[in-house]
């Protein structure tokens, strides 16, 4: 197990290194000068000749490649062209950000579309049944932009229940910590605050996770679906269990399995794909990170932010391929 | 599996108190101590200040939102307006501007001299002035301002980490050593005195000083943060920084030491960062921010209609124009020029996009600055004129052509998109069919400057309140290439532009640039279409809130009433 991870840790090696030469490529391709558009409609030509030279942009293609892969294995993630700060100390808070939003999208996605899934199985071709894979096909084709824009029409504006936009009451910001807002407040045993940034937290957690849920409500009840027709079940189901016993205990543990993986594509898609959901809600993740560089070609920030999304993708694939170990002792490395 | 039971129990926890915490707020929305779930109900504006918790109830704090974030905190080393938004209430520069236009006021320099050949300006600097850092205001702190903008090499210039202080060439002439750069030298005579010497005169000399770009930072803050001055800004201004969250908030505090008695008036002001326009409106109705920049012109009506807000508008400082490439055929020749000009219903977009919010322009200068000519004769919508001028010129059949149109709003130009349409159809009237040609923002910006274009839709904003930043930016023949987009060049309007630009005495360049737009008019470089007057909201709290054209404001009389 352990020579397992720590294989699959080196070969994180040579994917970072491709990949490193894929967004630095991309990048470079995007049209436009990023000293144009700091500088804006009103530049002087002279202004942006300057700040090119400044930027190192007249250099050769590769050796800017070369400066910024010398640069990164130093941990140096370069400076911003916009704000001119170390990427590396500006990063995390948005990093925490999006961790925070998704953490508690995938939860609200898991603890629903598992369980409607299990109902669904469980209930086949009830009422419930139906409405669950209406809902989950609602779900999946939902636009996120509209579904984001409704719900904060209905619970912000008309009802008045839940902030419309932030992470926290802006009046009153918490010193953070961590940048785990709903973990900083905890730390200062803040409980009204954590309160506070917990409902700021519903409704793009909601926006966010509405795919994932329906996706994983699908594969719940179709991995449960298969699991309850084999002879395990029959048996564990003679010898008397009652019916909740059966499905939560036994039929479970093999269900989810499939399930699992689903979770954790689905966590990565999310991690890198909260652009929208982010700018909708005012959120300052890495999502509006990289799409605010990407509007202004700051190009060390567009590849640093693609690169920590890309590394943090194949950590959490990492996690999951363990986790399997965990649940499913079958399976051999 | 005991993990995985505590995984799910845990998960189950969370999510119940998640929706505890929903629920418990929608049935006693008005008594929570937190405030936040009560700030969300429009019924709760009657209610006073609904936003404010228990502990910040008596306290002055005001939420500003805008759309974007903050580039740089260092005002020199910037040209966004939502930087200097900030660095305005941190930083103060030798001259101020009134507070709703372009009139220069004193700063951190109570009076200022100027010698009759227009060279040598001394500034009298107000005493017993202090930084937020303690350190003391004088004339070796602006000193070494200027010289660290001018010069690239400066101890505090910071040019290997990047910083290029584009505003200060664009408006000095260039940098120390450049062939244009005017000022050439800078004398400390005394702690509170302080003297230019220019090479050479600049009729808008003392408007670039109440620029906030120019605001004087703290000398002892540059050796200590070094680069990361632009994190750090240590001012002379009515608020002192406290903490910057990226792309979410700025928190400044009342500086209790300001050299103005009184002032300011708010205990603190949070700069937040919401870039939807009407999720921003949600939260000001919703009272959890008080002023919102960047209102919707379709929304203006009902926010007037809103008891609880306050719609403002600030004054016209911009104009949004279709551009000729001058050099280009056929738009070489007037004719084809001045028929576009009549062709183009310039009401008509104004009415359509700007909801009234704008003034049909007939000047590349927005009326109120100085040298205004309003004896120009507007192109009057007038096609059959367009078609005599056509064919005048030799296109009775027709003409085909291509239509630059930007791809991002604009103060100036919120919807482009719908004036190039507007455009077309106003030039498929009189025979001239036009391919709308659409590019991303920076290469439309890179292409338009090559001269790759035909005809193309762009604006400006004023920035100093002077007329020389519209006029020869815009149209100065030395400018081709770089921001004259229209490749026009006229000695005539040349020579009048560089002589309005030395001379010293206002009336006299008045006169001049009124000459200038009498013959640009004539020749008919671009198709001025509208001035537009940018609206805002505030809540009915927000007391002394002046909008200022420049879009930066200072907030150090602004206080809300309960």
């Amino acid at each position: 197990m352990f020579s397992y991870i720590l294989r699959r840790l080196l070969m994180l090696i040579p994917v970072l290194i491709g990949m490193t030469l894929i967004t630095f490529s991309i990048v470079h391709l995007i049209p436009g000068n990023p000293a144009q558009v700091i500088l804006g409609e009103t530049a002087t030509a002279n202004a942006i000749a300057e700040l090119e030279k400044s930027m190192g942009l007249n250099e050769p293609y590769f050796v800017q490649y070369g400066h910024y892969l010398m640069d990164l294995v130093q941990g140096d993630l370069g400076t911003s062209l916009r704000s001119k700060a170390e990427i590396s100390k500006e990063i995390w808070p948005y990093i925490a950000a999006t961790f925070e939003l998704t953490i508690f999208a995938m939860i609200f996605a898991v603890v629903v579309g598992v369980n409607a899934g299990i109902i669904s199985a469980w209930k086949q071709n009830s009422w419930f049944d139906l409405l669950a894979m209406m809902v989950a096909l609602i779900g999946v084709s939902m636009p996120i932009f509209w579904l984001a824009l409704m719900e904060q029409w209905i619970f912000a504006q008309e009802l008045g229940w839940l902030p419309a936009y932030g992470r926290q009451n802006s009046r009153d910001p918490i010193a953070a910590i961590t940048h785990f807002y709903v973990l900083d407040s905890l730390i200062h045993l803040d409980f009204s605050r954590a309160l506070t940034i917990l409902k700021h937290l519903i409704l793009p957690s909601i926006a966010l996770g509405t795919i994932p849920m329906a996706i994983i409500a699908r594969m719940t009840r179709s991995s449960m679906l298969e699991v309850m027709k084999s002879d395990y079940i029959r048996t564990v189901r003679a010898k008397g269990s009652g019916q909740f016993l059966v499905i939560y205990k036994h039929a479970l543990k093999n269900a989810i399995i499939p399930v699992l993986t689903v979770i954790g594509l689905q966590t990565g898609v999310l991690l890198g794909g909260a652009i929208l959901t982010e700018t909708i809600f005012s959120w300052p993740g890495i999502g509006r990170y990289v799409y605010e560089a990407i509007s202004y070609r700051d190009y060390p920030v567009i590849q640093s932010g693609i690169l920590v999304i890309a590394f943090i993708f194949v950590l959490i694939n990492l996690a999951v391929d363990i986790l399997y170990k965990k649940i499913d002792p079958r399976i051999k490395y | 599996m005991k993990l995985k039971n505590r995984v799910l129990l845990f998960l189950l926890l969370v999510f119940l108190l998640v929706i505890a915490a929903c629920s418990g707020d929608g049935g006693a929305n008005t008594d929570t101590s937190d405030g936040e779930g009560d700030a969300g109900n429009e019924a709760a504006n009657d209610g006073g200040d609904p936003a404010a918790d228990a502990e910040a109830a008596g306290d002055q704090v005001l939420v500003f939102a805008r759309g974007g974030d903050s580039e740089s905190l260092d005002p020199g080393s910037t040209t966004d307006g939502e930087s200097s938004r900030v660095t305005q209430q941190v930083l103060e520069g030798l001259l101020e501007f009134d507070k709703d236009s372009f009139e220069l006021t004193p700063g951190l320099a109570h009076d200022w001299e100027v010698s009759d050949d227009g060279l040598i300006y001394t500034f009298y600097l107000e005493e017993g002035v202090t930084f937020h850092d303690g350190s003391e205001f004088n004339a070796e702190a602006v000193k070494i301002n200027f010289e660290r903008w001018a010069n690239p090499e400066h101890e505090y210039a910071f040019a290997d980490e990047g910083y290029v202080y584009s505003m200060y060439g664009t408006m000095f002439g260039g940098f120390a050593g450049d062939e244009g750069h005017v000022i050439e030298e800078i004398n400390v005579i005394n702690d509170h005195e302080i003297e230019f010497i220019l090479n050479q005169p600049l009729g808008f000399f003392l408007q670039n000083l109440g620029m906030s770009y120019f605001a004087i930072t703290s000398p002892a803050a540059l050796e200590e943060h070094g680069a990361a001055i632009n994190e750090n800004p240590v001012g002379t201004g009515p608020f002192k920084f406290v903490n910057w969250s990226k792309d979410d908030s700025i928190v400044l505090d009342k500086f209790e030491d300001y050299r103005i008695d009184g002032l300011p008036k708010l205990d603190r002001v949070i700069f937040e960062v919401i870039p939807d326009n009407a999720a921003r409106l949600i939260a000001l109705r919703s009272g959890e921010i008080d002023i919102m920049d960047g209102l919707n012109p379709d929304d203006a009506a009902s926010v007037e209609a809103d008891e609880g807000l306050e719609l403002l508008t600030r004054s016209e400082n911009n104009f949004g124009y279709v551009g000729f490439n001058t050099q280009k055929e056929p738009f070489d020749q007037v004719e084809v020029r001045q028929a576009i000009n009549y062709a183009i219903d310039k009401q008509a977009i104004a009415d359509a996009l700007y909801a009234g919010y704008a003034t049909t322009a007939k000047n590349p200068l927005p009326p109120g600055y100085l040298g205004y000519n309003d004896e120009v004769e507007a192109y009057a919508y007038d096609p059959d004129k367009a078609k005599e001028l056509l064919a005048e010129a030799g296109f009775e059949d027709g003409l085909d052509i291509e239509l630059w149109t930007m791809p991002v709003a604009r103060p100036y130009m919120p919807d482009p998109e719908t004036v190039s349409q507007i455009v077309q159809n106003n030039l498929a009237d009189v025979g001239i069919k036009a391919n709308i040609v659409r590019e991303e923002w920076a290469p439309y910006l890179e292409k338009t400057l090559q001269g790759e274009h035909e005809l193309f839709i762009l604006g400006w904003s004023g920035t100093n309140g002077d007329p020389d930043y519209f006029l020869s930016s815009l149209l100065h023949g030395s400018n081709v290439g770089s921001s004259n987009r229209n490749f026009y060049q006229n000695d005539e309007v040349d020579e009048l532009l560089d002589r309005a630009k030395r001379a010293i005495d206002q009336d006299e360049r008045a006169d001049l640039y009124a000459q200038a737009q009498a013959l640009i008019s004539e020749d008919s470089p671009m198709v001025t279409l509208v001035h537009s007057t940018p609206v805002m909201a505030t809540t009915k709290n927000v007391v002394n809130y002046v909008p200022h054209p420049s879009t930066s404001e200072s907030l150090k009389e602004v206080e809300l009433s309960n």
